[in-house]
């Protein structure tokens, strides 16, 4: 029988560590990478300094005096003028101009301090979420602001109730419309996905066969034509006189059922990796077909699904710039909107930058705040 | 045995009759007639697919049966959601896979049945959860999740979890087929407790020296029937069958 000494714990050799053994295995570990790396490097040189000449240093940002948080902050003289922007970069002031189209839309300036509250609720839920998180009755909390919420967000946007003056539907737009639209989809949708996921799974055979068929008939038809469909052909069917349907309304339930579908597959996905142990074990201990859903089963599933759930919402808030198509004044019609204005004709591409920034920054944002929540929610793995 | 005699004038609480099931073609139960008293302690042992799985399953309903008739406590076992319901309130299971609910802490995999089910106060359900943890000697890892914990751990949580709601049946399947060799026996004691409190067990297992040790009757089942039944002297010194006498050899020869 041999004895052995205790091992001393001492740091990797040198040659393991640095920048240049990163470089070698990363880059150019075979002579094909190296090629490759080479490549790339000159698809960025075509492709930046261009891009940053035309974004920034032949750009023009004269934007005259900009008043900042009560501030006045002078960028130049006067105002640039489409004329003396040049072509040979972005006119940055076209876009300050109608940075409020953009945002609002059509939404009356005098009540902008309605969607300002808006935009500021939202942003705090973000804040308020995680912070009650170790609250004892952080579940009330989070139901009462899932109710509240939207409740005081329509009522501020929409107006009436006799309180504020009614802002009519038409006159919603830009990165607000986006918003409204994205939220509620998703939002109204969640929930229709929940159980129609939970239908196709059902041993009833009537609930089986209504939820499969229409999942399966909504993902074989394009939102374009859905839209359509709630826009123009639905109308003809209704009566001549009664258009109370509102053309929003009309397509918000238009995006939530499609949207619905999506997510149904989806959480299906979920429900299929949740073992049959845990079904057994929750019938096993006598909770009811709810308790075992609502407790056991869907908090694993809709847990597992955060990243395809995150990634499904993604594409639709891309996918509510198709609204354009039936005239709602969206964030991206307002490209179109704003360049058809004679002072600012040929600004398209300045619009359509700024559009493709600002859908970037809030997406990327989605996608990073899933991936922390997939992190709060994994208690499996943490041994 | 002493305690034999004084179990022969309790009453049944489990009796199964002419039970067959069937799973498409394949007929996995056939014509069991079964009878447990109250606080009696059955083992049941097989080779595997001989149904004793299925059998212990139909108790609780997980598995439905085609043909013949279960009385758990006089109430029969039919599709009628709130009698099965109101059977499975008293009667709990340990399964091979600990099946724990890994989302949720191990005090509360504990209290979610009696708050939920038998509508006890959070208050209530902490103690008795904490009460009987310490019961299965690891109150210390309440707080934590049940991937944390060892297999053997877990598969006490689980008991723990079964006793939570006070059932006067316990089924066991397999508790110990799915654990490391070393973590068998803390799991044995446990069940071994429990057998001396009174409680009416069912339990699938290949251990033989807890079958001996604690069990009142012992079911050898094969090819869906039951073979032979026996109290474990009987059955380990005096097999009648060939077919006990051969699973006997294979299993105790090691």
């Amino acid at each position: 029988m041999s004895v052995f000494d205790q091992q001393s714990t001492r740091k990797p050799p040198i040659s393991q560590i640095g920048a240049i053994l990163w470089l070698r295995t990363n880059l150019f570990s075979t002579w094909v990478n190296g090629i490759l790396t080479f490549g790339s490097l000159y698809l960025l040189y075509l492709i930046f300094p261009p891009l940053l000449d035309w974004m920034f240093f032949n750009a023009s940002f004269s934007f005259g005096t900009v008043n900042l948080f009560g501030f006045d902050i002078k960028f130049s003289e006067a105002m640039a003028t489409n004329q003396n922007c040049g072509r040979e970069g972005a006119c940055w002031p076209y876009i300050y101009e109608k940075l409020y189209m953009y945002t609002y839309g059509f939404y009356p300036r005098t009540e902008t301090w309605r969607p300002n509250i808006v935009f500021g609720l939202t942003a705090l839920l973000f804040v308020i979420v995680p912070l009650v998180k170790h609250y004892k009755h952080k579940n009330r909390v989070t139901l009462s602001l899932i109710i509240l919420y939207p409740l005081v967000s329509y009522i501020l946007i929409s107006g009436g109730f006799g309180i504020l003056p009614v802002v009519e539907t038409h006159l919603w737009g830009g990165l607000l419309l986006t918003l409204i639209i994205a939220s509620v989809g998703i939002i109204v949708s969640f929930p229709i996905g929940v159980v129609l996921a939970l239908g196709r799974q059902s041993d009833l055979k009537v609930i089986k066969l209504f939820s499969t068929l229409f999942i399966e008939f909504v993902r074989a038809v394009p939102l374009i034509t859905i839209l359509f469909m709630a826009s123009f052909v639905l109308p003809l069917f209704l009566e001549p006189g009664n258009n109370s349907i509102d053309k929003l309304l009309r397509a918000l339930i238009g995006i939530s059922l499609f949207q619905a579908a999506y997510f149904a597959e989806v959480i299906r996905g979920g429900l299929q990796a949740i073992p049959r142990g845990q079904y057994e074990a929750a019938d096993a201990i006598g909770l009811s077909y709810f308790q075992k859903n609502a407790l056991i089963v869907l908090p694993q599933a809709l847990k597992i699904s955060i990243p395809n759930i995150v990634g499904s919402s993604i594409s639709l808030f891309k996918d509510t710039t198709l609204v354009l198509i039936i005239g709602l004044m969206d964030m991206l019609a307002m490209v179109g909107l704003t360049t058809a204005d004679p002072y600012w004709l040929g600004r398209e591409t300045e619009g359509y930058v700024f559009v493709t920034i600002v859908m970037w920054v809030m997406l990327y944002s989605m996608s990073r705040y899933s991936r922390k929540l997939e992190l709060r929610f994994n208690t499996e793995n943490t041994n | 045995m002493s305690t034999d005699k004084s179990k022969t004038d309790k009453k049944n609480i489990i009796e199964i009759s002419k039970l067959n099931k069937w799973y498409g073609d394949f007929h996995a139960l056939k014509n069991i007639d079964l009878n447990v008293k109250e606080g009696e302690i059955i083992v049941v042992c097989g080779p595997s697919g001989s149904g004793k799985s299925t059998l212990i399953r139909c108790v609780n309903f997980l598995e439905k049966f085609q043909e013949g008739t279960i009385l758990v406590s006089d109430i029969e076992l039919t599709d009628d959601a709130q009698k099965i319901r109101k059977i499975r309130s008293e009667v709990a299971m340990v399964f091979q896979h600990f099946n724990l609910f890994p989302h949720l802490t191990i005090v509360d995999n504990l209290t979610l049945a009696p708050i939920w089910v038998h509508n006890e106060t959070k208050q209530e359900a902490r103690e008795k959860a904490l009460k009987l943890l310490d019961r299965v000697g690891i109150r210390d890892q309440a707080e934590k999740y049940p991937n944390q914990l060892s297999g053997g751990q877990q598969q006490r949580v689980a008991i723990a979890r079964s006793l939570c709601t006070s059932p006067k049946i316990m089924l066991f399947d397999e508790p110990t087929s799915a654990l490391d060799p070393e973590m068998i026996s803390e799991v044995l004691d446990v069940m071994v407790e429990l057998a001396k409190e009174g409680i009416t067990m069912i339990c699938v297992t290949h251990e033989m020296g807890f079958a001996r040790k604690v069990a009142n009757r012992i079911i050898f089942m094969d090819d869906g029937q039951i073979v032979e039944e026996n109290d474990p002297e009987n059955f380990f010194n005096h097999a009648e069958s060939d077919r006990l006498q051969l699973f006997l050899d294979q299993i105790l020869t090691h």
